[in-house]
């Protein structure tokens, strides 16, 4: 086994890219549908979306405007999630450089 | 000598001084290409921005939002959530698998030559598509802004095309990048100082502002209307006006990941880490600077009219008539000298990104087979290129002429980027069994269906009345065959499902064996190119 398939095949590395999976897939689903959820209610029930929320504000700016705040968030969790992932993955490499400098002193005997 | 000539010609030298300094700080293929990866995160933030926000966002969204109000604040919308396919999907593992190009990232685990030829093709098209429209746009508004110096529109062209080709060809990436600081940095006082007195223009009270927008009048063929700006649909009209708007949508969501000079700004920093964080950084500037295009827009909308704009140079000179109301004539110089530093800073961003690619996939790769080069010659095919390019560029440009209708093919670029770039980035890092062929394919038709679409579509076919100038008209005078402006809703499918089926009907042992070290190295850094010293 090669140094890539000793750390793809790590229980550690494994867990990370199960976890990251995770974190993106269900980050990635909600702002699609969050995000075409404003095209989709804008282009078919305009007269809904023009209804007035708060002054003359109505749903579609508010909506619209709701978007860059849920953007931002998302972003701002994803890189608080991905310092975890940075740690985890020094991790393993300092492990894989250990793990190797031990190989070598064994075949050194 | 009028006041807008002179901040031009301040910000001419300024970043003239920038690409001296960067030609001779530094030199070599990695210098050349990705400014040695030493950018900070916030610097690449700011120079993403730049690379990104064009003119047509800056002066085109302020004057969709002008003449057509809630409409065009769905650019905006979108414009921004698209980082979050960067940031979530590729800025990372492209910068850890990647050296110069995105077709490295193709070509880690498939066959070099075919990937790398196809999405070379791509590339190029994406990024000349795009330049023809900032070239025309530029030298149409440079004209427009230097009227007392009489600039002509060719004159204008080839301006900004030198400039442009001075930059690449001899500051490469890194005065590239400063050129796109400083336009960065322009833009946001600029778009900032603006809402800030359309603000105090109605006595910082919000209320007051809204309540302006919502009752805004204007003339349509000699009769006054009132319009409530607020409401969407003056834009996007029945019966297809919905699809289109999701057409849209999905160009600039799945576009934006695909695009070669955003994904090359990557490769200038550092680590993964640092990509990232340049992610976080552009986020929030374009975040900033797109809910700002509101003030822009309907400020252009309530304070100078629809009328008096489409009388004094039309739609885009939304924002720099607005400055003009807002605070005279200094301020109309300085709008206007942030839109120079805008289009410049985006197609010198257009050029490397061509020039790089051109002599790192199809050069060195394909023409050579990847077998090493002479020290330095990467670069020299490089430089001939971006000379080359922006040379083409300004001919064509000047061809076209100040009226061209080439809107359309900032659209074409962005649904190329989604149907052909996105899909074979998001299968060759995340699916073990992708395949050269699907690759291939991908790109294939992503590239032919996204241009094939939108010259059956409106943009390019349509009845035009006597009353449009000939080089206005659209090139097939019949009725359009597809209905919507944006084909990416059909392309970009098309272009996951060719990448698809093609690997499922072919097999390729050995990529899929090094997909573990592509793996590997996407998601821990390990191999990945490191910065270089001076």
């Amino acid at each position: 086994m090669n140094r890539w398939e000793r750390i793809y095949n790590s229980s550690t590395y494994q867990g990370m890219i199960a976890q990251k999976t995770r974190f993106i897939v269900a980050s990635t689903i909600f702002f699609v549908i969050f995000y075409f959820a404003l095209p989709v209610l804008v282009g078919y029930w305009p007269e809904v979306m023009s209804r007035e929320v708060w002054g003359v504000i109505n749903w579609a700016y508010l909506f619209a405007f709701s978007q860059f705040l849920m953007a931002w968030v998302l972003a701002y969790f994803y890189t608080i999630r991905a310092e975890r992932f940075d740690e985890t993955s020094a991790k393993i490499l300092a492990d894989t450089a250990e793990t190797e400098e031990n190989i070598e002193d064994g075949e050194g005997e | 000598m009028s006041l807008p000539l002179i901040m031009f010609l301040a910000f001419i030298a300024a970043t003239l001084g920038i690409t001296y300094w960067a030609a001779h700080k530094s030199s070599g293929e990695s210098a050349y290409f990705a400014a040695g990866r030493r950018i900070t995160g916030w610097q690449n933030g700011l120079a993403i921005s730049g690379d990104y926000m064009s003119a047509a966002s800056f002066l085109g969204i302020a004057g969709l939002i002008a003449f057509y109000g809630y409409d065009g604040f769905m650019y905006s919308v979108g414009f921004l959530v698209a980082y979050l396919t960067v940031l979530f999907i590729i800025a990372e593992p492209l910068r850890n698998t990647g050296k110069y190009t995105m077709a490295d990232v193709l070509a880690y685990r498939l066959r070099a030559r075919p990937v790398r030829a196809w999405a070379a093709l791509s590339t190029l098209t994406v990024s000349t598509f795009y330049m023809i429209a900032q070239m025309v746009g530029a030298g149409a508004l440079v004209s427009l802004l230097l009227t007392d110096a009489g600039i002509s529109f060719s004159g204008a062209v080839t301006v900004v095309g030198a400039l442009m080709i001075v930059y690449v060809v001899f500051g490469g990436m890194l005065a590239t990048t400063w050129v796109q600081i400083i336009k960065a940095v322009l833009l946001m006082s600029g778009t900032f100082l603006l809402s800030f007195l359309v603000l105090a223009h109605f006595g910082f009270d919000l209320e007051g502002f809204f309540a302006a927008t919502s009752q805004v009048s204007y003339h349509v063929d000699g009769e006054m209307i009132t319009q409530n700006f607020l409401t969407p649909g003056l834009y996007y009209k029945p019966p297809y006006g919905a699809l289109d708007l999701i057409s849209l949508g999905m160009a600039l969501i799945f576009g934006t990941a695909g695009l070669p000079h955003i994904l090359i700004r990557f490769y200038t920093v550092p680590d993964a880490k640092t990509a990232r964080m340049s992610v976080f950084w552009a986020m929030l500037l374009i975040g900033a600077f797109y809910m700002m295009t509101t003030f822009l827009g309907f400020g252009a909308a309530t304070i100078v009219g629809r009328d008096a704009i489409s009388s004094n140079g039309g739609i885009n000179m939304s924002a720099p008539l607005l400055a003009e109301a807002l605070a005279g004539d200094f301020f109309f110089a300085f709008i206007s000298a942030v839109a120079f530093a805008t289009i410049l800073a985006v197609v010198a961003g257009l050029t490397i990104s061509a020039s790089t690619s051109f002599a790192h996939d199809f050069y060195t790769n394909v023409i050579h087979h990847g077998n090493a080069r002479p020290p330095g010659e990467e670069v020299r095919v490089a430089r001939w290129t971006a000379l080359i390019v922006g040379a083409v560029s300004i001919a064509v440009a000047i061809v076209l002429g100040p009226t061209a209708n080439v809107a359309f093919l900032v659209g074409l670029a962005f649904a190329v980027a989604a149907s052909a770039n996105l899909p074979v980035l998001i299968f060759s890092l995340y699916w073990r069994k992708f395949t050269t062929r699907g690759a291939v394919c991908g790109l294939a038709t992503g590239l032919f269906c996204s241009i094939g679409l939108i010259f059956v579509s409106p943009s390019f076919m349509g009845v035009d009345g006597p009353e449009v100038v000939d080089s206005a008209r659209r090139m097939i005078q019949a009725p359009a065959i597809f209905p919507l402006k944006n084909p990416g809703i059909v392309s970009i499918p098309l272009g996951f499902l060719a990448a698809y089926f093609g690997s499922v009907f072919s097999s390729e042992p050995l990529a899929e064996e090094k997909y573990t070290e592509l793996s590997v190295r996407a998601n821990t850094g390990l191999g990945a190119e490191k910065a270089t010293d001076h």
